[in-house]
């Protein structure tokens, strides 16, 4: 029974992961950057609900779509403000550093304001635990709720992008940004957009994280993001079902890992497991593999 | 005058680098001997020393080979241990410092170098941001390793364990040498600011060297064109690996001072985990991509700023962050430098109407 407990939970973890990674993956596919910022607006969209909960009195429900509301706003921000500037720069590297310059800023700025106590984040989340089989598996509501919403979002991402205008302005300019452009649409405006839905999903994936792992700190985002990143690339850097598979095998293994070799080369293992992934298949398990002409 | 005009130019600016840091270090040593220096900056010489060195050893990898890597901080690590390790299990043996140092800086230098082997050899093969995501892996595992390995010495030899000092089952006289998430304690102290100095200089001169030989305008063509390069016949992986490796030793360098330097050396996120990795491409970056001197220059500024920062206490990371992204942003968007070169412009034709 211990192991389908295990397996849940690794899913749960998973599904965080993957939320995360779809923002890496979005945002790479479309900007052809890392943003090694996007893990602390994790951390701030939590933050942000805590506050509203516990400062402004707000329902959990209405503090979490704030905390949506806030991070696509601050999304936004950054992109305009930090990185529209470097899109076109002579070194890739340059939007590089700016991006861990952001997340320094993030942190900081968290830093100062809620200081560098660890908060206990009091879970969102409505559902109570289901006990099954005679009390032996217990599953969380919090895993529950992960698991549902990472689907929800799974399913609304994938119809909004082959469905909606938008969605295929997005694939446009992933495939070719001048050839986009010359057809009429508009790139800045499709790579903000990109960038708000990103960080709406790092609201949600920070409001999920912390409900079932309530330590709140101005660091507690860069691990999950590092890890996230990962699991991007696990899953083919650019491909939204390669950001479903890579999160939830990450979160599997890593709990695996932890319950049955060591928790503390749980790390360890995720990496080693990348390293051998990407010898076997340099893209990623659903990564394209593109000709390269000459 | 004949003499001077023979240096070649590349000659002339590699001597000016190697004189700025020989400067430096005079001017740092008077300050020190005279008690101008604070304890806190005294403090953070040695570290210095070895941070320039991570900063010029990353350059070589990101600005001449033109691959990105986020765990440098791993190799640095690896170099750290190895040599701490070393040094301590022959702190009695070999009592004269010198020697013994200088043999744990070859070690620490070829373990790095090694695992820059291992890892080259699989992954630059491939095209692609791949040498990034790979070094971050290594530079997580290399650090988590070295929190759960436990090693002692007794009579009988070596012990290991991953679990605890307990579980080595060491003898009465044994000792532990590395503790696990409690790292090497008891190092000797040999690093001075000196042995930094002189090790920066020869850093700088096996870089500036490579760069400037044979094998490093096969380097920076491949970094321009790999595919031109291939077909005139330069061999990819090879010198790949060569720069790679050098890389990685060099940071292996930067290990053994930062080790010989610490009471207790401990493998934390903070010293040699991502964000150190991220800390020192950050030093590459803001002092020019393939720029030696310049790396030289952003590791020292970027080093001292937050010290210098320390009255504004809780703003001054905030400050750091703002600087970084202004600095960015106004070093590398394609408009700042249009306005700059426009500015430029009309600075020298008022010069000119001036004159």
């Amino acid at each position: 029974m211990s192991f389908i407990s295990y397996l849940i939970n690794g899913i749960s973890l998973g599904s965080v992961y993957a939320i995360i990674a779809l923002g890496y993956t979005m945002v790479y596919g479309i900007a052809k950057m890392l943003n090694f910022a996007h893990g602390d607006v994790i951390m701030i969209g939590a933050y942000v609900v805590m506050a509203s909960v516990s400062g402004a009195g707000l329902p959990p429900v209405a503090a979490v779509l704030v905390s949506i509301v806030f991070c696509t706003v601050l999304g936004i921000v950054i992109e305009s403000v930090a990185y529209r500037p470097l899109l076109n720069a002579a070194s890739s590297l340059a939007v590089l550093i700016t991006a861990i310059g952001v997340s320094y800023l993030l942190q900081n700025v968290a830093l100062l304001i809620f200081g560098a106590n660890t908060y206990s984040f009091a879970s969102v989340v409505p559902v109570s635990s289901i006990v099954l089989a005679g009390g032996s598996l217990t599953i969380t509501g919090e895993a529950i709720v992960t698991i549902i919403s990472c689907v929800v979002i799974m399913v609304g991402l994938t119809l909004f992008i082959h469905k909606s205008k938008a969605g295929q302005a997005m694939l446009a300019v992933s495939e070719d940004k001048g050839a986009a452009q010359l057809m009429g649409i508009n790139v800045n405006g499709t790579i903000a957009l990109t960038f708000a839905i990103g960080s709406a999903l790092a609201a949600v994936a920070g409001v999920l994280l912390c409900s079932a792992y309530p330590s709140l700190t101005p660091y507690t985002g860069s691990m999950p993001g590092i890890k996230a990143f990962v699991a991007a690339v696990f899953g083919g850097i650019g491909s939204i079902p390669g950001a479903l598979i890579g999160g939830v095998l990450l979160g599997v293994i890593e709990i695996f890992g932890k319950a049955y070799i060591s928790s503390q080369m749980a790390d360890a293992i995720v990496f080693a497991v990348l390293i051998v992934i990407l010898l076997v298949k340099p893209a990623g398990i659903l990564g394209k593999n593109i000709q390269e002409k000459v | 005058m004949r003499n001077m005009k023979k240096i070649s130019k590349t000659t002339k600016s590699n001597l000016i680098t190697y004189g700025m840091v020989i400067a430096l270090f005079l001017i740092m040593q008077t300050l020190v001997l005279t008690g101008n220096v604070s304890s806190l900056l005294q403090g953070l010489l040695i570290p210095l020393c070895a941070y320039i060195i991570l900063a010029v050893s990353l350059n070589l990898t990101v600005g001449i080979l033109g691959e990105l890597s986020l765990g440098h901080a791993g190799f640095m690590c690896v170099g750290a241990f190895t040599s701490a390790f070393f040094s301590k299990c022959t702190a009695e043996a070999i009592p004269v410092a010198g020697v013994r140092y200088l043999i744990a800086l070859l070690i620490g230098a070829a373990m790095a170098g090694l695992c820059g082997i291992l890892i080259g050899i699989p992954v630059l093969r491939l095209k692609g941001d791949y040498l990034a995501i790979v070094t971050l892996a290594f530079g997580e595992i290399i650090k988590n390793v070295v929190n759960i390995l436990f090693v002692g010495r007794d009579a009988n030899g070596f012990h290991f364990s991953t679990k605890d000092s307990l579980s080595l089952g060491l003898e009465a006289d044994g000792e532990v040498i590395i503790n696990g998430p409690q790292g090497i304690t008891g190092t000797p102290k040999d690093s001075t600011f000196l042995i930094g100095a002189i090790l920066i200089l020869v850093t700088l001169f096996i870089v500036l060297n490579l760069i400037h030989s044979r094998s490093g305008r096969a380097i920076m063509a491949i970094r321009d064109n790999r595919i031109a390069a291939e077909s005139v016949g330069i061999n990819i992986t090879k010198y790949k690996l060569m720069a790679f490796s050098v890389s990685a030793a060099l940071a292996g360098v930067a290990g053994v001072i930062y080790a010989h330097n610490l009471a207790t050396l401990m493998a934390q996120p903070k010293n040699f985990g991502y964000n150190m990795s991220i800390m020192i491409l950050v030093f590459v970056v803001l002092g020019g991509i393939g720029n030696i001197r310049g790396s030289v220059i952003s590791a020292i500024v970027l080093t001292l700023l937050p010290e210098l920062l320390r009255g504004l206490s809780d703003y001054r990371m905030l400050i750091y962050a703002v600087v970084l992204i202004v600095m960015m942003l106004f070093n590398w968007s394609p408009k700042a430098i249009e306005w700059r070169e426009k500015r430029s412009v009309k600075l020298k034709r008022r010069k000119r109407k001036e004159a």
